[in-house]
């Protein structure tokens, strides 16, 4: 599963890099939005896979025993996972507005229109 | 003397406020600083002239052991009395020349900034503090020289006279802390002092043969040549003409370019004997001294024959110092008197261009009459220019020749002496007589003498040539004495009196017959500027042009590697960047071997590769499909499917904020996405095809350093920390949320912040209307408020 899921994460990594590599700004956030995913599921994937055992600590108990997810990488993930979305959202509107004012998608005409 | 710089520099910070509420008394207020300075050094001399020194030492950072150290000798006291007595008199000067000018204020600030920084340049004994005040000579001297700064001539040359001096400046710097370096290696007592320095080196403790004491001979030299204007670097001082007339005067004749010759002098003692160290200042000063002043017998404009004879007087200073000790008199002799002449021609220049508004000296003439005391002090300089006795130019030229005596290359350099004094007293006449007698000429008709405060401080300095000259014991010989000692390193007495140097040898047959010859091509100027007319294609290949080439050239480099490397296309950056660490990183992966990374072979279940599958077909499907809702579903798709992974590995906090999440960018890219164009290809096929080929580089880069992620086990990991302590310290069960809301609270507090901003910005991007009426609505449903 470690290979299958790494091979995962090169390809979302290709696939986001292939569209911010586009001209048009649409594209751009989806590139945006696939960025993440690899980012957070590399993440996940360095600490080790281990199924079924979320780091919770059983009643009764005071400490996790045995083997169990590493809870620190989730938690890294966790906040991640929320600022790509403030990102992904601010950049959608962004684009948005920024299409309404210089009427173009194309990223190369952006450059220009400040001279 | 800290006291003393301190107050000049005070006089600097004050000097606009000063000028406005003293308005013409200004000037006369200001320069009780360096009166102050002058009389403080005049009190000293007696002392430094019964051949002791005055040390001061302040702490500057005593934990570090760094100590601000002054120290006056002879040498400094030469230097420090010029800078304050000639910084006085062109004080005043510069009060009466500029007077109504709107940056007057400013100029004022300028001008005492640079004397502060010169004096304690020429003042301190220690290294860093030495490159300190260098480099704000340089930095105040661009300001000054740019001082009109609405002509570009003025500005071109400022940034020329910077460029070159601060390069200088910077090799200096490498030369001293590679010295410092050496006298820490030899266990100096305090190696970051120049005198510390000076004695190790000439004492033999740092070891003078090794490269590194030969680096910094070359670094130094670098420095010193390039301040001083020495050939090659000898073609930014006649552009520095573009100064206000007291700044040439100031800086271009007693004081700034004097820096390199101070320079050399200081480091005389140690590195005099190397035959680098003494052969580069006799070559490079031989060929300035003769090869500027022959370009100054070309001239006809004021300040361009003093500046290129200034060039060539500076070329014969350094040249002297070359020949070691016996010519430490003829370089000091030279440079005081040098300094009083060449000021005070500075700013009769100035007059004549005040009082008759006329820069060329040939289009001039018969101003005798009309401004009588400024040709006086033409007059004695110029003849104490072209040694005439019993000026102190003409003593000065007779200790330059005794400076030749016994030197290797003697027969050549008295020849070459000759030429320069020859061409030197042609220069003298242009620029002392030429302009004052014959008939009226020009604009001479209406030309006036020129207030008080122009003309004290010519007739000041030549004045004092004459006193000099005359009466030698009073204060120039012990002056001279005194300054040729400390650079010497051994006393050194002067006998300048005039039947002392009254003799009817050799060298005074020389002396009288340059003077002759001198006046002869003076009289015959015409003829010998067409004669010389072809080395004016030395123009197309000297120095200058080179300058000019390479500034340019930097320029273009810089404008070609910015249209490279930061053209303003989002994808070349990301090319650039992603390219680079492909390569670094795949290098860095095959030097470490392929071999070692791990193929962990497990059986995963089905339903695992199912959605692993989702995964990856939704990626690509992402990157490839063409209508935007789908686009948006399969982008869902993939959220959900990384969020079941998460689920199924145990992190189900995550995987419940993934699901949230997702579901919101589903729902805003849906929203967003209809306000937005349709997709569209404008990428050619063969660019698409190399951002693929780059694409899957960095994908497959990414999957190979998962694969060794995986694989590293970090000593210690501090995830046991969280574990251990959730329960009982924090209170809670759920590891992840525990370290969220407890141990790294804060972190999660800034996440907040960030979500805050963002939503921030997307309201007020919402809501601002278009600035522009014509801002394009244009395509498909640009208009409405969107989510």
């Amino acid at each position: 599963m470690n290979l299958l899921l790494s091979i995962t994460v090169g390809v979302l990594f290709a696939a986001s890099i292939y569209m911010i590599l586009r001209r048009s700004v649409v594209k751009l956030i989806i590139g945006l939005v696939l960025l993440g995913h690899g980012a957070n599921l590399l993440i996940f994937l360095s600490s080790g896979l281990v199924r079924g055992r979320p780091p919770l600590v059983p009643m009764g108990e005071s400490r996790l025993e045995g083997e169990y997810s590493d809870p620190l990488p989730a938690a890294l993930i966790l906040t991640a996972i929320v600022i790509s979305f403030g990102i992904v959202s601010f950049a959608a509107v962004l684009v948005k507005r920024a299409y309404q004012e210089v009427g173009t998608d194309d990223l190369d005409e952006m450059k220009n229109t400040d001279r | 003397m800290l006291i003393a710089t301190l107050l000049i520099f005070g006089a600097a910070l004050v000097g606009p406020v000063v000028h406005r509420l003293l308005g013409r008394f200004a000037a006369p207020v200001l320069a009780l600083a360096p009166l102050a300075g002058f009389i403080y050094f005049l009190r000293e001399a007696k002392r430094i002239f019964e051949g002791g020194s005055v040390f001061e030492n302040w702490n500057w950072a005593p934990e570090l052991g760094v100590m601000l150290g002054f120290r006056l000798d002879g040498l400094a006291l030469l230097f420090a009395l010029l800078v304050t007595g000639v910084g006085v008199l062109v004080v005043v000067y510069a009060g009466a020349y500029l007077k109504g000018h709107v940056h007057l204020g400013r100029f004022y600030s300028y001008l005492l900034g640079f004397m502060g920084s010169m004096l304690g340049l020429v003042l301190t004994d220690n290294v860093i503090a030495l490159f300190v005040f260098w480099e704000l000579t340089s930095i105040t001297s661009y300001l000054l020289i740019g001082f009109d700064h609405q002509r570009k001539a003025a500005r071109d040359s400022a940034l020329q006279a910077l460029l070159v001096t601060g390069i200088g400046g910077l090799a200096l710097l490498a030369g001293l802390v590679l010295l410092g370096v050496l006298g820490m290696q030899a266990s100096l007592d305090d190696p970051w002092s120049v005198s510390g320095l000076i004695e190790g080196l000439a004492g033999g403790a740092i070891d003078r043969d090794s490269g590194l004491v030969h680096g910094a001979v070359v670094l130094i030299l670098l420095g010193a040549l390039t301040k001083s204007a020495i050939f090659p670097f000898h073609f930014w001082l006649p552009g520095a003409m573009e100064a206000p007339t007291p700044v040439s005067a100031y800086l271009h004749s007693s004081t700034m370019v004097k820096a390199g010759i101070f320079l050399i002098a200081r480091f005389q003692q140690g590195f005099s004997g190397m035959a680098l160290w003494d052969t580069t200042l006799v070559v490079l000063g031989g060929i300035t001294m003769v090869g500027t002043v022959f370009l100054a017998s070309r001239q006809t404009y004021y300040k361009k024959l003093l500046a290129y004879s200034t060039t060539s007087s500076l070329g014969a200073m350094a040249m002297l110092l070359g020949l070691g000790a016996n010519a430490a008199v003829g370089a000091m002799g030279y440079l005081f008197a040098h300094a009083m002449f060449k000021g005070a021609l500075f700013l009769v220049a100035g007059n004549v261009d005040h009082g008759a508004h006329e820069k060329d000296t040939e289009k001039v003439g018969g101003l005798a009459g009309k401004m009588p005391l400024t040709f006086a002090a033409a007059l004695l300089a110029a003849a104490s220019m072209a040694g005439v006795a019993p000026m102190l130019g003409f003593a000065a030229k007779k200790l330059m020749k005794y400076g030749l005596h016994g030197s290797e290359w003697e027969t050549i350099l008295v020849v070459g002496v000759t030429a320069f004094s020859v061409m030197t007293a042609m220069v003298a006449c242009m620029v002392g007589v030429l302009p004052f007698i014959g008939k009226l000429k020009g604009s001479a008709g209406e030309a006036h003498e020129v207030s008080p405060g122009l003309l004290f401080g010519p007739l000041v300095l030549a004045v004092l040539g004459v006193v000099a000259g005359v009466m030698p014991g009073w204060f120039a010989a012990p002056l001279i004495a005194s300054a040729a000692s400390s650079v010497a390193g051994a006393e050194k007495s002067v006998s300048i009196g005039l039947g002392s140097l009254m003799k009817a040898d050799l060298s005074m047959a020389l002396t009288v017959g340059a003077i002759v010859a001198g006046v002869v091509l003076f009289v015959v100027r015409a003829l010998w500027r067409r004669a010389t007319s072809p080395v004016e294609w030395l123009d197309v290949v000297g120095p200058a042009r080179m300058y000019t080439r390479s500034v340019s050239g930097t320029l273009w480099l810089a404008w070609w590697q910015t249209r490279i490397l930061q053209n303003g296309y989002l994808r070349h950056y990301v090319w650039t960047i992603l390219g680079t660490t492909i390569a670094l990183v795949g290098y860095g992966l095959y030097r470490s071997g392929i071999e070692r990374i791990p193929l962990p072979i497990d059986q995963p279940f089905y339903f695992e590769i199912a959605l692993v599958m989702f995964i990856m077909a939704g990626a690509i499907g992402a990157s490839t499909i063409r209508t935007r809702l789908a686009v948006v579903s399969v982008l869902g798709i993939v959220g959900f499917a990384i969020a079941a992974v998460y689920v199924i590995f145990g992190a189900f906090d995550v995987a419940m904020t993934q699901f949230a999440i997702e579901t919101l960018i589903v729902i805003i890219l849906v929203l967003v996405v209809y306000h937005l164009p349709r997709f569209r290809s404008f990428s050619t096929p063969i660019s698409r095809w190399m951002d693929v080929l780059l694409a899957l580089g960095f994908g497959a880069m990414m999957t190979v350093l998962a694969l060794l992620a995986a694989d590293v086990t970090l000593s210690g990991p501090i995830s046991d920390y969280f574990a251990e302590n959730a329960a009982p310290v924090a209170y809670g069960r759920n590891v992840v949320n525990v370290i969220l809301v407890d141990f790294r609270a804060t972190d999660t507090f800034g996440e907040i912040v960030v979500l805050a901003l963002a939503a921030l910005g997307v309201m007020t991007l919402l809501r601002l209307r278009a600035s522009n009426p014509n801002g394009g609505t244009e395509g498909d449903g640009g208009k409405g408020e969107g989510a």
